[in-house]
């Protein structure tokens, strides 16, 4: 069954349907690669593989009666930050272990509704705290292509596993670039919609107002399946927007004739890998190749990027993470002698370093006497890089960037540089800031055979767009197909 | 040196909707701990509030009802501290932007009228309770209560005396229940008020320092609070000393606050916009709909009593005192057509025996139309006045109209001239001595003949009658 590795959700699904396979089948084999090769990746926290046969059952008992989900039978791997009612869920944190959530977060309810099967819990950084999956409690989880080198993060487990054939797609969260990151350091696809789109309810929050939910899979088309099932207004988020989801199939292979693609001046900086930068040239000539017209365009405020995101999501996170006490659930250390000594216990051995520093940057970003310096201007330039954004798309349909200034960089190269790994989402994280949609795909190779990635962006709610231009430039682009040698 | 307290008032009081103000769990009172509670107001991962639109819409019948301006948009921001009754380690409340501000309620003291204003009135989420076990050195959490509706109103310092801010809180409390968006129930802690006080010497500007005060859970612990702080800071200032910023608690056993030091440090609650929830906008079209909602508040209400009923104010200030009594005394009023008699018999029987049993006017047993009938009956004379005084007892005990009390018993009263005459003859033949000594002057004993006639009768003479038959009786030779 080795060729099963090369399809994608859409051809699978086919098979399940003229049950030349069943998802019975498909799971255990999906679980077998995971026997096989997760030793040495680490993607998974957890495999759940009693869980996962039986949906995988149920699955197929639906087959039988007729039904047809979007991803019925399909086994996908989550990331650990979705609660999932009767599933261990730690958000790859001390803090959580043996949290057990009695609900669902709104995605694995959809998820379900479309006969998924639950593969495993996927590893991430703590509290999707950093841009390389080291931070994880549960150990760090190694890139498919190079296992001396970091997946990305803080979703690596779900683009690790994906990059490695051991799920057929997956789901991570963004919250500065956490999926486009990792996407492009395994060379897969991955998406952030629009803030809204999906819901958050569920979600263990990192920075509530720029969290997004989006999927990692083999292609544009999977990419496009996987919103149609996960996308929608929710009424439990009040953040949710209540828009009609069009059928993002639809806008495969559409083309981009006559489109104007903006190329942002501000993000062809000093510090690009060499052979990114000519991995964007390519890109520039086959997006021009499919009709369309690059025009260089200017985000002005895109030098305060990151110093605004390293002010409002640790200022978030620090109020979001407060609940981690040690009062109702988790882990709560022995032989605290009162109150204030179970809080200081429970929380200095629950949090790793990278969070406690955010908490910090976040509780200080916030007291009284620097909240006007820190969070209140850094929100208010925030509404600027929002209406650099506006006016951007006023000008061209799409805007085409590098996803990362690096590829995959060796483990523990940037841990003891802060900066640094800041650094590395510094073309991710304006997409967070201005809530618009944006996806990651395949752009060809590095010189040591590191995988690239292009990143496109679109307007509020134009994630048609992004699907609609992605799948062209994917198709035309010629990238080579490789596999990461396991 | 003559000193001038300086009182302003923190109120919170709890919303009567059905559900809480961020999930669908029940609000009731005195349930099972922790059996109204779900993720979302226990504070689990990933969960996320949704506004209850009531809230919005009870918050902005008090703002309307006290004059405050209500904000075309305002938000709802966290309050962070940790503390076990707080499951999510913030509480959900307004800060910078809160849904009303700058009112004012008008309190009535002995010499008049006083204004006292208010700063703002904004939503907030409750926190839930710790239950301390005596034997062990642990506490349990009852989240029933974390995210119970409140409001909490903030007035100016405008308060110079105790009975002034008694006054205030009175006045508050019952345009709450007027509007039926709070049970007003202090004892169970559905309004709460926290007392900021300073004094400073008459006739300056300045404020002095203050203190806050709480736990005070009555009218009567906040006047005597507030009494014996205003004692305490006079004590420290005359002795020159200076009073020390804090929170101090009131101890209702010992009669005394007392200092919170050490426990209370300088909290830094980093309040900021909760990114969770989204700005409320209020258009003019919803502020109208909820403006037309309103009841008659009281203060209106009274004065309306006092100007159409012809009522003396203390009386329309007890009838008022509630929307319930004010209804049932209108009803009497109405289907009797005799508002000032009405008046008197609720005001006198019918809250009287409620009072003694300590019923509501909602349960009373005589219903206004019965009330209203039996007013009836002494107006056209089918009863005395001082039958009625029996009947209404009987109507209150059973529950019965007051024409079935009077068969039941017999009661009518006897309006015949002819069968009267003829009692009133008997009882004159059958006392020549007091008959003599009445012709002979004596007219006081002209009573001791009513008396003989209603005794005769049983009472159900009509008293107007008897006069008239024994003065022309009497005075036949
Ligand atoms: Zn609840």
């Amino acid at each position: 069954m080795e060729d099963i590795l090369e399809l994608t959700i859409a051809q699978i699904r086919e098979l399940l349907q003229k049950r030349k396979i069943s998802s019975v089948e498909l799971t255990n084999y999906f679980l077998e690669r995971i026997k096989r090769f997760d030793g040495d990746i680490s993607s998974y926290i957890k495999v759940t593989e009693e869980y996962a046969l039986k949906m995988a059952g149920d699955a197929d008992k639906k087959i039988a009666d007729g039904e047809n989900g979007q991803l019925l039978g399909i086994p996908l791997g989550i990331k650990d930050i979705y609660c999932t009612k009767g599933i261990e869920t730690t958000c790859a944190s001390r803090i959580l272990k043996g949290f057990i959530p009695p609900y669902d977060a709104t995605i694995i309810r959809r998820l379900k509704d479309e006969g998924y099967v639950h593969l495993g819990r996927l590893n991430m950084d703590e509290f999707a705290m950093g841009s390389s999956t080291e931070t994880s409690y549960f150990g760090i989880t190694r890139n498919p292509w190079d296992l001396e080198r970091i997946p990305g993060g803080s979703s690596g487990g779900s683009a690790a596993a994906v990059a490695a054939d051991e799920c057929i797609a997956s789901i991570g969260s963004d919250t500065g670039g956490s999926i486009r990151q990792p996407a492009a350091l395994c060379g897969v696809v991955g998406m952030k919609p629009t803030y809204g789109r999906v819901s958050r309810f569920g979600l263990i929050a990192f920075a509530s107002s720029l969290d997004q939910i989006g999927p990692f899979t083999k292609d544009v088309e999977d990419c496009a399946i996987m919103m149609n099932a996960i996308a929608g207004y929710d009424p439990r988020e009040s953040t949710s927007v209540p828009l009609n989801v069009p059928d993002y199939t639809e806008f495969i292979s559409r083309g981009i004739g006559g489109w104007k693609v903006g190329i942002p001046k501000e993000y062809f900086i000093e510090g690009i890998h060499p052979d990114i930068e000519k991995a964007m040239q390519r890109a520039i000539t086959t997006v021009e190749g499919l009709g369309a017209t690059c025009v260089e365009i200017s985000l002005p405020h895109t030098e305060y990027c990151l110093a605004v995101y390293y002010i409002i999501a640790p200022a978030e996170a620090s109020s979001n993470l407060a609940r981690y006490d040690g009062v109702k659930y988790g882990f709560r250390p022995q032989g605290s002698i009162d109150l204030l000594d179970m809080y200081k216990k429970t929380r200095s051995a629950g949090f790793g370093a990278e969070v406690k520093r955010r908490i910090m940057i976040g509780t200080y970003a916030l007291s009284s006497g620097y909240y006007d310096a820190y969070y209140k201007k850094a929100s208010q330039v925030r509404a600027l890089i929002k209406r650099d954004f506006t006016e951007a798309f006023t000008l061209c349909d799409a805007i085409l960037t590098p996803t990362s200034p690096t590829p995959a960089f060796k483990i523990g190269e940037k841990m003891d540089d802060p900066l640094q790994m800041y650094l590395s989402d510094i073309f991710t994280i304006s997409t967070n800031l201005a809530g618009i949609p944006g996806i990651s795909v395949p752009c060809g190779f590095t010189k040591d055979g590191l995988p690239i990635g292009a990143q496109f962006l679109a307007g509020h709610f134009e994630e048609g767009k992004l699907i609609q231009i992605a799948s062209a430039f994917e198709k035309y682009a010629n990238i080579e197909k490789r596999r990461p040698a396991l | 040196m003559p000193y001038e307290p300086v009182i302003g008032l923190e109120v919170h009081a709890q919303l009567l909707t059905e559900t809480k103000i961020f999930c669908s769990c029940s609000t009731q009172f005195g349930a099972e701990p922790n059996s109204h509670t779900c993720p979302v107001c226990m504070g689990m991962p990933g969960v996320l509030p949704v506004l209850n639109r009531k809230v919005v819409e009870y918050t902005m019948k008090m703002a309307l009802a006290t004059h405050c301006r209500i904000n075309e948009a305002c938000n709802f921001a966290r309050k962070n501290y940790f503390y076990p009754d707080l499951p999510k380690g913030y509480q959900i409340s307004q800060y910078a932007q809160p849904l009303s501000e700058h009112g004012y309620v008008d309190i009535e003291l002995d010499g008049g009228k006083k204004r006292i204003g208010i700063t703002r009135i904004h939503m907030e989420e409750d926190a839930g309770k710790l239950l301390h076990d005596e034997h062990l050195p642990s506490s349990y959490v009852d989240l029933n209560r974390t995210g119970v509706p409140l409001i909490e109103i903030v007035s100016e310092p405008d308060m110079r005396s105790t009975d002034e801010a008694v006054a205030y809180l009175k006045r508050l409390h019952e345009i709450l229940v007027y509007l039926e968006i709070c049970d007003g129930n202090m004892e169970e802690g559905s309004f709460r008020c926290d007392a900021n006080v300073s004094l400073r010497p008459r006739g300056e500007m300045m404020f002095g320092t203050r203190t806050e005060l709480k736990n005070m859970n009555s009218f009567r612990n906040v006047q005597r609070a507030l009494d014996y702080e205003i004692k305490r800071q006079q004590c420290i200032l005359e002795s020159g000393q200076d009073v020390i910023q804090e929170t101090r608690l009131w101890d209702d056993s010992k009669g005394e606050t007392q200092s919170m030091r050490g426990k209370e440090e300088a909290h830094d609650y980093r309040y900021f916009p909760d990114p969770d929830l989204v700005p409320i906008v209020i258009d003019n079209a919803w502020t109208e709909e909820m403006k037309k909602s309103l009841p008659e508040l009281p203060l209106e209400k009274r004065e309306r009593f006092i100007r159409d009923y012809q009522i003396p104010p203390y009386d329309a200030g007890v009838l008022t005192s509630s929307r319930a009594l004010a209804g049932y005394f209108e009803e009497v009023a109405r289907l009797s057509g005799k508002p000032k008699i009405a008046s008197n018999w609720v005001m006198g029987d019918v809250l009287r025996f409620l009072n003694e049993e300590k019923r509501d006017i909602k349960e009373c047993p005589v219903l206004p139309g019965s009330l209203a009938e039996m007013i009836q009956l002494i107006e056209d004379g089918t009863i005395s006045g001082k039958m009625a005084k029996d009947i209404i007892v009987e109507m209150y005990r059973t529950g019965k109209s007051p024409q079935a009390v009077i068969e039941e018993k017999g009661m009518i009263q006897i309006t015949d001239e002819g069968t009267l005459e003829k009692t009133v003859a008997e009882v004159i033949a059958a006392n020549p001595t007091q008959l003599a000594q009445y012709r002979g002057g004596k007219e006081k004993l002209f009573g001791y003949f009513v008396g003989q006639v209603m005794k005769a009768t049983q009472g159900k003479a009509n008293p107007q009658l008897i006069n008239e038959l024994l003065k022309e009786m009497l005075a036949k030779e």
